[in-house]
């Protein structure tokens, strides 16, 4: 078992160093970091001067170990826009999209699994078609689209949520919530929704694939040919060997809605690492730039990790196939 | 009155194009005790019949009309009897034994569940009469082993603790759909006998749906022959099998390979109860003017000298522990003389396959020396030196399914081998090459504009010879070429490749796990176990006077259909 | 006519004449495909042409609307462009960033898939383990960091005239991962086939096997990816030109024409936006419906009732 754990954590840890690694070269390669940070007119004595204090004419191997010990302490460098530490920066949005992304994930995985084991299960009833023709509509809709539309309805006619921001927020220390205000949560209600609605459809679809390919095997035949309840069939049966490949999908999915956060921040003004990295690209803010994509590397490694530790607890053939070795 | 009394059932599909008929009029009794065997070709509708009884027919099939009766209650059509009849009265057991049990779940889940579903028993009775089952069916240390998850059992063993899970409500009636197929020849002995004394202990009403009339012979006291969807010949089995009343019977207990002597051909009956004879010496004349005559002397056409195969797993990072190698050959040594047929026989893991496939070069040996004539086959560095065999060495499969490619038409499929080795082959010349090649196969000349789908499994067979013999090989191996197809068509594809060979004077190298196919077909036998050679000889001498205790096992154990007689 | 009953007479095509679905959307999708082909000759205006602009026909409403004007059927946008023709213009650089995308990830993808799964080895697993790695990475993130990336490298200038050329390059790249693990896959499964062992007997090349032999038997859930994927495609360009960057402002496509009206939306112009919005998500279902019946339609294994 240790083996396992092991095996994925070196695994785990050679994508983050390739990750660095590309991150590394962005901010070094790239276009030149000494012209960004200090415009056309300083001499040439005052680059040099710059060059040496950033490292730059030292060797690859030396400016790369430098990196990863700035990394490792959190130093992610300066904005070249915002002119401030990139980690300040981070840490002072990450509360916001985290609220944001943990409750998206929660109503798409949550709402995505119940509807989609309904609509495998009870593939004919006129429900399960309902269902079916709103999440093919929630699949063709642009996340964007979805979050105006909704902000149009809700803000502009009816006015009952607001439209940007996050309301007010509560100073915790190292983090700022917007869970303990009613403005806070009014607030997260249309983002976290428009954010959802697309993973939830997605969600329901897969499930429902799985869950039907899962009812025409041997051995559901084989238990419904020895007269076991059919409600025990769906439920037990189906959804337990349907769990391994929809932990992958959640998996997968919450790297997906970090993703998509970056859409949801920006129609709604969600003062999150999303919006802040849209920013970054229209302005080519390196920094920030390789920042997030370190931060959002190390997050997906994470949750692929701990997918594969509860793959590892559901399904007793890999638990034999690594006891074996 | 019978305990179970099927009558005038009828049962058909409808798909959007036409009404498919599965079954039509068929009746049949059985009394507990009772070993029922139904038999027929693939398409004969006997898994219809059994998957109506329990009421578990794959849609758009369904019971037009007809009744079924289970100790005087009417069954036919009623979903909510039968749901309470299902594993409690009825007992089901299907051909995999490795898809059928969920790998999720250890067996003593499934077999609670099962059990506490029809019988009102606390946790503990439960878990006993589970361990009390496991032993019945013959799984050693039962209370250990019930923890264990299906993967985790061989396959033999599986299909045990499948009977199990189907006896565990103590039912009347058993059903098993081809319970033994997937098994391997000793397995399957095993597994026969068990279910034999399952039914003299329980008192039992027994149907087994197989297309092996071996079977049949071992274990039914009554048998019900299938075609087409109707019963064309019932009654009880030793008077069926020695004497067969209707012309399919006569058709199909005619084709079944002996297994005390050796015949020359198989003697033919078409449907309507005529003997079949075919000439093929006219088809071939075109072939060998072609050809140009072949002589045969009494080299070696292979030697296989000390060959070993292991296959690792081929991982990036790992080095292979020793117990994880397979090792599928060793130290195997042979020899195919030309002209003969020899014969590569053993169960699944002998590594049969694996010789075949070493030396058509689809698989690199590990060790030791393959040569064909006097060239090596491979050289220093294990490659494979097809400028030596070049279109001499030809193979057929096993599954005639996906043995052609079915975006490919059927002469396509034949021109390719005929283009790739004759490049400035001219149109006219290509034609006439695929004619004959059609013709010495036995099919029609209009087939080669059509898709493989078209065709039956035998058909199929025979274009893969067609195309095999394209490249004039001199050697032809033939892995279970028929094992995949009925046992009519079988004796027809057999006659056809003895035909071609003397025709031809091809040499042949036989696969398979079939002893009496292999005595029909072989003059030289070679068995395999576990990738060692346990016994070479001629043919006659192997069966009457084996040497090696595997050998005489199988034997012993092959399912006899004379053994009635 | 001939061709019709031959189709009709296989599955796909009995399938397909039966559902009204697949009907109606594909006429739908061709009707938008012709329409933006030939938007020079179906648009009424041509929007960009700064002529035919003027400032005061500027935030007309659509004509059954008070203030509404004939001319203009669906309204003008801020700087009096027509919008019916805009959305026609900007529908054709949706359409073209999304097929040439796909058909980039697909040529990858499906090239990738093919050999990895045939030749297996070593370079087999490298590309699964990108595969891999891809597949966790959204697409919209993975087109972003391209993007980002391209806009560090070229100057300002260029990079306005390679946008479209960057952009497809950014969702291609993000999009081949999921053609590789299907053809791969298929490809494994055939690669045991016994017809691909005939053939290497045979003597024939590998190269000639996996194309010629494999590659028309694993086309089928290809064609079903490539259509579902047409379809993110376009939402994913969509979406990045409505974050601003995508297509550059002077071709802009259907999510540009959405972030100019979105400004508008709060003032009481809501044309500007909503026209083109529901063309986009027209657009986009008509695509997903498709390939919706396509899935199921070439699915052997889901059983008919």
């Amino acid at each position: 078992m240790l083996n396992y754990f092991l095996k994925r954590l070196f695994q785990a840890s050679l994508v983050m160093m390739i990750v660095a690694f590309v991150s590394f070269s962005l901010f070094n390669f790239v276009g030149d970091p000494v012209n960004n940070m200090v415009g056309q007119e300083a001499s040439d004595e005052r680059r040099e001067e710059i060059r040496d204090k950033l490292g730059i004419n030292d060797p690859i191997y030396v400016q790369f170990y430098n990196f990863i010990e700035n990394i490792v302490q959190g130093n992610f460098g300066i904005s070249y826009q915002l002119k401030r530490p990139v980690s300040e920066l981070i840490s002072e949005r990450m509360p916001a999209t985290l609220e944001l992304v943990f409750v998206s994930a929660l109503l798409a995985i949550t709402i995505g699994i119940l509807l989609g084991v309904y609509t495998g299960i009870h593939r004919d009833s006129f429900l399960s078609k309902l269902i079916l023709t709103l999440s093919l509509a929630g699949v063709s809709l642009p996340t964007f689209i979805i979050g105006i539309m909704l902000i149009y309805l809700f803000s502009v006619i009816l006015g009952v949520l607001p439209s940007f921001g996050r309301g007010q927020v509560i100073d915790l220390g190292f983090w700022t919530t917007g869970f303990l205000t009613i403005s806070g949560l009014k607030a997260l209600i249309l983002p976290s929704v428009t954010l959802s609605l697309f993973q939830m459809t997605y969600i329901i679809r897969l499930v429902r694939a799985e869950m039907m390919e899962i009812l025409q095997t041997d051995y559901i035949k084989f238990a419904k040919a020895r007269g076991i309840d059919e409600k025990i069939i769906n439920y037990r049966y189906a959804l337990k060997n349907g769990l391994i490949p929809v932990i992958t999908i959640t998996g997968i999915n919450i790297g997906t809605l970090i993703a998509f956060s970056i859409i949801t921040e920006t129609v709604f003004q969600w003062p999150g690492m999303g919006s802040l990295f849209i920013n970054a690209v229209y302005f080519v803010d390196i920094p920030i730039m390789s920042a997030y994509m370190i931060m959002v590397a190390f997050i997906f490694v994470m949750i692929n990790f701990i997918v594969d530790i509860t793959y590892y607890f559901i399904d007793p053939r890999i638990r034999l196939k690594e006891e074996k070795e | 009155m019978s305990f179970l009394k099927i009558k005038n059932l009828d049962i058909s599909y409808k798909t959007r194009k036409e009404t498919i008929i599965a079954s039509q009029n068929v009746s049949f009794t059985l009394e507990k005790g009772e070993i029922l065997g139904v038999v027929g070709e693939s398409g004969s509708g006997k898994s219809t019949i059994a998957n109506a009884i329990i009421n578990q027919i794959d849609p758009p099939g369904e019971i037009v009309q007809g009744s079924i009766q289970l100790d005087n209650t009417e069954l036919c059509n009623n979903e909510t009897l039968i749901q309470t009849f299902r594993g409690k009265k009825i007992g089901f057991i299907f051909q995999d034994p490795q898809t059928s049990l969920n790998p999720l779940f250890t067996i003593k889940e499934q077999l609670i569940e099962t059990i506490q579903a029809h019988l009102k028993l606390s946790d503990n009775d439960a878990i006993q009469r589970a361990i009390h089952l496991l032993k019945e069916v013959g799984i050693y240390d039962a209370e250990r082993r019930i923890n264990d998850y299906p993967h985790q059992f061989s396959g033999g063993m599986r299909q045990r603790v499948v009977i199990a899970l189907s006896i565990c409500c103590e039912p009347d009636l058993l059903i098993a759909d081809e319970p033994t197929t997937a098994l391997d020849v000793s397995i399957q002995a095993q597994i026969l006998k068990l279910i034999k004394d399952l039914t003299i202990k329980r008192n039992l009403a027994v149907i087994i749906i197989t297309h092996d009339m071996g079977v049949i012979a071992e274990i039914t006291n009554k048998v019900a022959i299938m075609r087409y969807g109707v019963i064309v010949e019932q009654g009880l089995t030793k008077n069926v099998l020695t004497n067969p009343q209707s012309p399919e019977g006569k058709s199909l207990i005619i084709s079944v390979p002996p297994t005390n002597k050796k015949i020359d051909r198989f003697t033919l009956i078409s449907p309507e109860g005529k003997e079949i004879t075919l000439n093929s010496a006219n088809l071939t004349k075109n072939i060998i003017k072609t050809w140009g005559i072949r002589e045969i002397n009494n080299k070696n056409i292979i030697n296989f000298e000390s060959v070993s195969k292991s296959f690792d797993d081929g991982s990036l990072l790992k080095k292979q522990d020793k117990e994880d190698v397979v090792k599928a050959l060793n130290k195997v040594s042979f020899n195919v003389i030309e002209g003969e047929t020899l014969g590569l026989v053993g169960e699944s893991g002998s590594g049969k396959s694996t010789i075949a496939k070493i030396i058509t070069g689809l698989i690199k040996p590990s060790s030791g020396k393959i040569s064909y004539y006097d060239d090596q086959l491979y050289n220093d560095r294990k490659i494979y030196q097809s400028q030596y065999s070049k279109g001499q060495i030809q193979m057929i499969f096993q599954d005639p399914y996906s043995s052609l490619n079915p975006r490919f038409k059927v002469k396509d499929i034949i021109a390719e081998p005929l283009k790739f080795y004759q490049k400035d082959l001219s149109k006219e010349d290509l034609l006439s090459n695929i004619y004959d090649l059609i013709d010495i196969a036995g099919m029609s000349r209009q087939s080669l504009d059509r898709y493989p789908h078209e065709f039956s499994g035998g058909q199929r067979q025979r274009i893969s010879i067609a195309r095999a013999l394209a490249t004039r090989p001199r050697l032809l191996i033939c892995d279970e070429p028929t094992s995949a197809l009925d046992v009519s068509i079988q004796a027809q594809i057999l006659n056809l490749l003895k035909d071609i060979q003397d025709e031809l004077h091809l040499t042949m190298l036989f696969i398979s796990h079939d002893l009496p196919v292999i005595r029909q077909m072989c003059n030289r036998i070679v068995v395999l176990k576990d990738g060692n050679v346990c016994e070479i000889n001629e043919t006659e001498r192997l069966f009457n006077e084996p040497q090696h205790s595997y050998t005489k096992q199988l034997i012993e154990l092959m399912p006899k259909i004379e053994s009635i007689i | 006519m001939k061709i019709y009953h031959k189709l009709y007479d296989t599955d796909i095509g009995y399938s397909f004449f039966n559902s009204k679905v697949a009907i109606f959307s594909s006429i739908l999708f061709l009707i938008i495909v012709f329409c933006s082909f030939f938007a020079n000759f179906v648009s009424p205006y041509d929007p960009f042409d700064p002529l035919n602009i003027s400032l005061m026909d500027a935030f007309i409403p659509p004509f059954w609307s008070e203030g509404g004007d004939m001319r203009f059927i669906l309204g003008t946008d801020q700087q009096g462009r027509d919008m019916l023709s805009t959305i026609i213009y900007g529908s054709r650089i949706s359409l073209i960033v999304g097929f040439a995308s796909i058909i980039f990830a697909m040529i990858l993808g499906v090239f990738l898939g093919v050999t990895a799964g045939y030749l297996g080895g070593k370079y087999e697993i490298i590309v699964m383990r990108l595969t891999d790695v891809q597949l966790t990475i959204p697409s919209i993130l993975m087109a972003l960091l391209v993007d980002g990336i391209a806009r560090a490298i070229i100057s300002k200038s260029m990079h306005d005239e390679m946008a479209i050329y960057v952009l497809i390059f950014a969702i291609g790249i993000s999009e081949w991962p999921q053609f590789a693990r299907v053809t791969r896959a298929s490809t494994l499964v055939e690669k045991n086939k016994e017809y691909v062992s005939a053939s290497k007997i045979i003597g024939l090349s590998s190269i000639y096997i996996m194309f010629k032999h494999i590659l028309p038997n694993i086309l089928r859930p290809v064609l079903v990816i490539a259509t579902i994927g047409l379809a993110l495609a376009i939402i994913a360009e969509s979406t990045l030109s409505f974050l601003g960057v995508g297509v550059p402002p002077t071709t802009p496509s259907l999510g540009t024409l959405i972030r100019f009206g979105n400004n508008f939306l709060f003032s009481g112009e809501w044309w500007i936006t909503f026209f083109p919005a529901i063309f986009l998500i027209v657009l986009a279902l008509s695509i997903n419906l498709l390939g919706d019946w396509m899935r199921d339609a070439l699915n052997p294994k889901l059983k008919k009732r």
